[in-house]
C-alpha cells in the first residue's frame, strides 16, 4: 500500500532522515516510533507530500507521488501534530471547508461531515465554535478533519499529544474503529503504550535512521530477558547473598535497590519458581512479587542505549 | 477546482467577519477618521469656524486710524480679531491660543501719514507668532498690509488726521533748501489738491459727498480677487471629506492586508498549512483564493466607506464611476499582493507585524492620505511617484471631488495593477513553501 525508499531529507548541515525505508500493507498499522527531533515528521510530512525529499521516493500502490495535484493525494489523509483547525469557525464548517478542498459538496458533504463528527463523538457540538473546545474534543476533531475524503491511508503525526486519558481513549477507539475497517495506519508517537496498543509493527527511528523494523513480538525477541521479576524482601541483608543469587540458574540479570530485587529471567515458568524456591531456603522471604513485561522503553534503551522519553 | 476555491475563498470571509476587531478597524475606523481628517480639511465646501485664525491686536496708538484698522482687520472673514494688552497677547501666543499678535505702536496714526507723502521713518508694526503657524503668520501679514494701506488712505484724503499730516507737509515743503523749485511747485500743487479734497470732504460732512467716491474712499488695491475652487463642475463645492476618506480607506485596508498575510503565518504556525498542502491543490490555488479574499474584503471596505461618506457627508463620485470602480479594483488587487508579500517575507507574525505595520505608516504618509503630497519637498514629491498609495489617493481623488474623466483614471489603475504584480511576483517567488511548521 505504502512503500518509503531510501529517503533522504537535510536541512542546511542537519540531517534529518538518512535513509529511512519501511512498508506498509493494506489494513497494517505501522508505529513509527522515535523520541523528538528523531526525525518522524520529516518522513510524514515528505510522504504526505509537503516536503521534497533530496532522494528515495514514496510509492502509494506502487506509484510514486506527483506534483501538488496528484490525485493520489485523495489515498492520503493527513492528521497534523499541531491542531490544525480554524478556532473561529464552528465544527461542521471546519469540517465542510476541508471536505471543500477534495471536490466534496451538497448532500455528499453535509453526510461525510456529519459521519466524521459522529465517528469521533462530536455531533451535539457541531455548531459550536472550535474555540470553546477542550484540548481533547480539538485532538479528535483535527482527526475527523482527515477522514473526510475517505482515504485509505491515514498518516497521524503524534494525534494525542497534550491530551487527557479520556480523550486518548476516545482517539485509540476511533482509530481502532478505522482499522477495524480496513484503513492503512502509520502512527507516528514517542509513547510506548500508544505503540504498543495500536501497532502491528514498528519502526523504531533515531537520529533520522530506522535502527529497527519488526512486529512487537519480534522486537521483544531482541531483548535479553523476557520477563522481570520484582521482590519486595522484608529483611535488608540479602546483599551477602547477592553474589551467590547472581550465579543461580536462570537468572540472567539482577539488581537490588533498598529492599526491592529485580530479577530478568528468560524462561518465566521455570525461572521463577526455582528462583523463588532458592531465595525460601535461605531465609529470605518476601513481602511482595510482581512479574513484569519488558516494554518499548527497554527496547528503545537496549537499542540505543538511551532512554526514548529523554533522548 | 471551483468548490475548493470557492471554499478558500468564503472561509477567509468568515474569518474575517468572525473577527469583530478586524471588522471595526476596516470599516468603522476609516469612516471615523476620514469624517475627522474632513472636517479639518474645510468639510464639505465652507470654511469651518475652526480655520479662521485667531489674532490679538494690541492698539497701543488708540487713535482713529488705529480704530479704523481694528474694525477692518475684524472685517475679514479669514480672522478672528480681537484686542488685548501688550502682555496678555505675547503670553497667548506663546501658549498657542493665540497664532498671532499685531502690535500697533503709539502714534502709529500720524507717523503713518507722514511716511505716506515722504521718504523717512516709517512706524514699525510687530507682529508676534507662533512658530508652528507660520504659514498663517504669512496670511495675516497680507492682510494687515492690504488693510493698513486702505485706511491710512482714507485717513489721509478724508480725515482730521490727513489735514493735519498736509498741512505740515506743505510747511516742510517751503521750508526745505535742497528740493528744487519745479519740484516744490509739483508738491506744492498735489498737496494743496489733496488738502482741498479733504476740506470738501469734511465740509459735506461725509466723504464722497461730492461724487468723488474713489478718492474719499481712501486708496485702496487695484484690483479684486475673485477666488473660485475648481473642482468637478461649476457650483460643485468641494468635499474635504472626499480626500480624506479616500486616505482614510487607503491607510486601513493596507492594514487589513498586512492581517491577511499575518493570517498566513499564523496559519504556518498552527500547522493549517500542512492540511492544505495535503489536499490535491495546486500553489496557485492556494495563493490565489488568499489574494481573492483579501480583494474581496478590500472592495468592501471602499465602498461601504465611500457608501457612508456618501449618505453621511455627500461625497459623490463627480467623476467617472468606471473609473472609481477600476481604480478600486486594482487598489484592491495591489492590496491583496501586498498581504501575499508580508507573508512571503515574514518569518513569525510576531516580528512580521511590527515591521509590515511600520512599512505600510511610510507608504500611506508618502501616498499623501495624512497630508497633501504637495507639502512634500520636490525631491520627495519625485519619489512619491514610485509609491502606489500615492497612485491609489490621486486616482480617488480624480474620481471623486476633482470629477475627472476615465481617462484620468487610466495611469492610477496600471501604477496600482503594474505595483501588484510586482509584489505578487515578489511574494510568489519568495514563499516558503516547505517550511516547517
Amino acid at each position: 500500500m505504502l512503500e518509503v525508499k531510501d529517503l533522504r531529507k537535510s536541512y542546511g548541515s542537519h540531517v534529518a532522515v538518512d535513509g529511512v525505508s519501511f512498508r506498509i500493507a493494506r489494513g497494517e498499522t505501522l508505529g513509527l516510533l522515535g523520541p523528538n527531533g528523531a526525525g518522524k515528521t520529516t518522513t510524514v510530512s515528505t510522504i504526505s507530500g509537503l516536503l521534497r525529499a533530496d532522494s528515495g521516493e514514496v510509492l502509494i500502490d506502487g506509484r510514486a507521488l506527483g506534483g501538488d495535484t496528484d490525485p493520489i493525494k485523495r489515498k492520503i489523509g493527513l492528521v497534523p501534530q499541531d491542531l490544525a483547525l480554524f478556532d473561529e469557525l464552528t465544527a461542521i464548517d471546519n469540517l465542510d471547508f476541508f471536505a471543500a478542498l477534495y471536490e466534496l459538496d451538497g448532500a455528499k458533504l453535509k453526510s461525510v461531515a456529519a459521519e466524521a463528527l459522529e465517528l469521533v463523538g462530536l455531533a451535539e457540538r457541531a455548531k459550536d465554535k472550535v474555540k470553546s473546545f477542550s484540548g481533547g474534543m480539538k485532538r479528535r476533531l483535527n482527526l475527523a478533519a482527515a477522514l473526510l475524503h475517505d482515504p485509505d491511508i491515514l498518516l497521524l503525526d503524534e494525534p494525542t499529544v497534550g491530551v487527557d486519558p479520556q480523550s486518548r481513549n476516545a482517539i485509540f477507539d476511533n482509530l481502532e474503529t478505522l482499522k477495524a475497517r480496513g484503513k492503512t495506519l502509520l502512527y507516528t508517537t514517542h509513547y510506548m503504550e500508544e505503540a504498543e496498543r495500536l501497532c502491528d509493527r514498528l519502526v523504531v527511528i533515531d537520529h533520522g535512521k530506522v535502527i529497527a523494523d519488526d512486529t512487537l513480538h519480534g522486537l521483544y525477541g531482541l531483548l535479553p530477558v523476557t520477563n522481570v521479576l520484582s521482590l519486595e524482601l522484608e529483611n535488608s541483608d540479602f546483599g551477602a547473598a547477592m553474589a551467590d543469587f547472581q550465579a543461580l540458574a536462570g537468572v540472567k540479570s539482577a539488581e537490588l535497590t533498598g529492599n526491592v530485587l529485580k530479577v530478568g529471567v528468560h524462561h518465566l515458568s521455570s525461572d521463577a519458581p526455582a528462583i523463588l524456591g532458592w531465595l525460601a531456603a535461605r531465609g529470605h522471604l518476601y513481602s511482595h512479587v510482581v512479574s513484569e513485561r519488558p516494554d518499548l522503553e527497554t527496547v528503545f534503551l537496549s537499542l540505543t542505549g538511551r532512554s526514548l522519553r529523554d533522548s | 477546482m471551483m468548490i475548493p476555491l470557492k471554499a478558500l475563498v468564503m472561509k477567509d470571509l468568515r474569518i474575517f467577519f468572525a473577527d469583530q476587531r478586524a471588522v471595526i478597524m476596516s470599516f468603522v475606523a476609516p469612516i471615523v477618521i476620514g469624517a475627522f481628517f474632513g472636517y479639518i480639511f474645510g468639510g464639505n465646501g465652507g470654511t469651518t469656524d475652526a480655520s479662521r485664525i485667531s489674532v490679538l491686536l494690541v492698539d497701543q496708538d488708540a487713535s482713529a486710524i488705529s480704530a479704523a484698522l481694528f474694525t477692518d482687520l475684524a472685517g475679514s472673514p479669514s480672522l478672528d480679531v480681537k484686542k488685548a494688552s501688550a502682555d496678555a497677547a505675547r503670553e497667548a501666543v506663546r501658549k498657542g491660543t493665540a497664532s498671532v499678535a499685531v502690535e500697533v505702536p503709539k502714534d502709529f496714526g500720524a507717523d503713518a501719514g507722514r511716511a505716506f507723502f515722504r521718504p523717512g521713518t516709517k512706524p514699525e508694526i510687530a507682529v508676534l507668532y507662533d512658530p508652528s503657524h507660520s504659514a498663517e503668520q504669512m496670511m495675516v501679514q497680507g492682510i494687515l498690509t492690504g488693510s493698513v494701506m486702505r485706511v491710512v488712505s482714507r485717513e489721509m484724503f478724508s480725515g482730521a488726521t490727513g489735514q493735519s499730516v498736509v498741512k505740515d507737509s506743505l510747511a516742510q515743503i517751503e521750508q526745505s533748501q535742497g528740493l528744487a523749485a519745479a519740484d516744490k511747485q509739483t508738491l506744492r500743487g498735489l498737496l494743496q489738491s489733496v488738502e482741498q479734497w479733504n476740506e470738501r470732504a469734511q465740509a459735506s460732512g461725509a466723504s464722497g459727498a461730492s461724487g468723488g467716491a474713489g478718492l474719499s474712499g481712501g486708496l485702496t488695491v487695484p484690483f479684486e480677487i475673485h477666488q473660485e475652487a475648481v473642482t468637478s463642475r461649476t457650483g460643485v463645492a468641494y468635499n474635504g471629506y472626499a480626500h480624506s476618506f479616500g486616505g482614510m480607506s487607503v491607510q486601513f485596508i493596507l492594514f487589513m492586508g498586512i492581517d491577511a498575510g499575518i493570517g498566513m503565518l499564523l496559519q504556518r504556525q498552527r500547522g493549517l498549512w500542512k492540511r492544505l498542502r495535503a489536499a490535491p491543490l495546486s500553489r496557485g490555488l492556494l495563493l490565489g483564493s488568499r489574494a481573492i479574499s483579501a480583494a474581496v474584503i478590500s472592495m468592501l471596505i471602499l465602498l461601504v466607506v465611500f457608501g457612508a461618506a456618501r449618505v453621511i457627508f455627500g461625497v459623490r463620485i463627480q467623476g467617472s464611476m468606471a473609473g472609481f470602480l477600476g481604480v478600486c479594483v486594482a487598489f484592491s488587487l495591489m492590496t491583496a499582493a501586498f498581504g501575499l508579500l508580508v507573508a512571503a517575507m515574514g518569518k513569525t507574525p510576531e516580528a512580521t507585524r511590527g515591521l509590515a505595520t511600520f512599512a505600510t505608516l511610510i507608504l500611506v504618509m508618502l501616498g499623501g492620505a495624512w497630508v497633501p503630497s504637495f507639502v512634500f519637498p520636490k525631491w520627495l514629491q519625485t519619489v512619491t511617484m514610485f509609491v502606489p498609495t500615492r497612485w491609489a489617493m490621486d486616482g480617488l481623488d480624480a474620481m471623486t471631488w476633482r470629477g475627472l474623466g476615465f481617462a484620468d483614471a487610466v495611469w492610477p489603475i496600471a501604477a496600482l495593477l503594474g505595483s501588484a504584480v510586482v509584489f505578487g511576483g515578489l511574494a510568489v517567488s519568495r514563499f516558503r513553501w516547505d517550511a516547517e511548521g
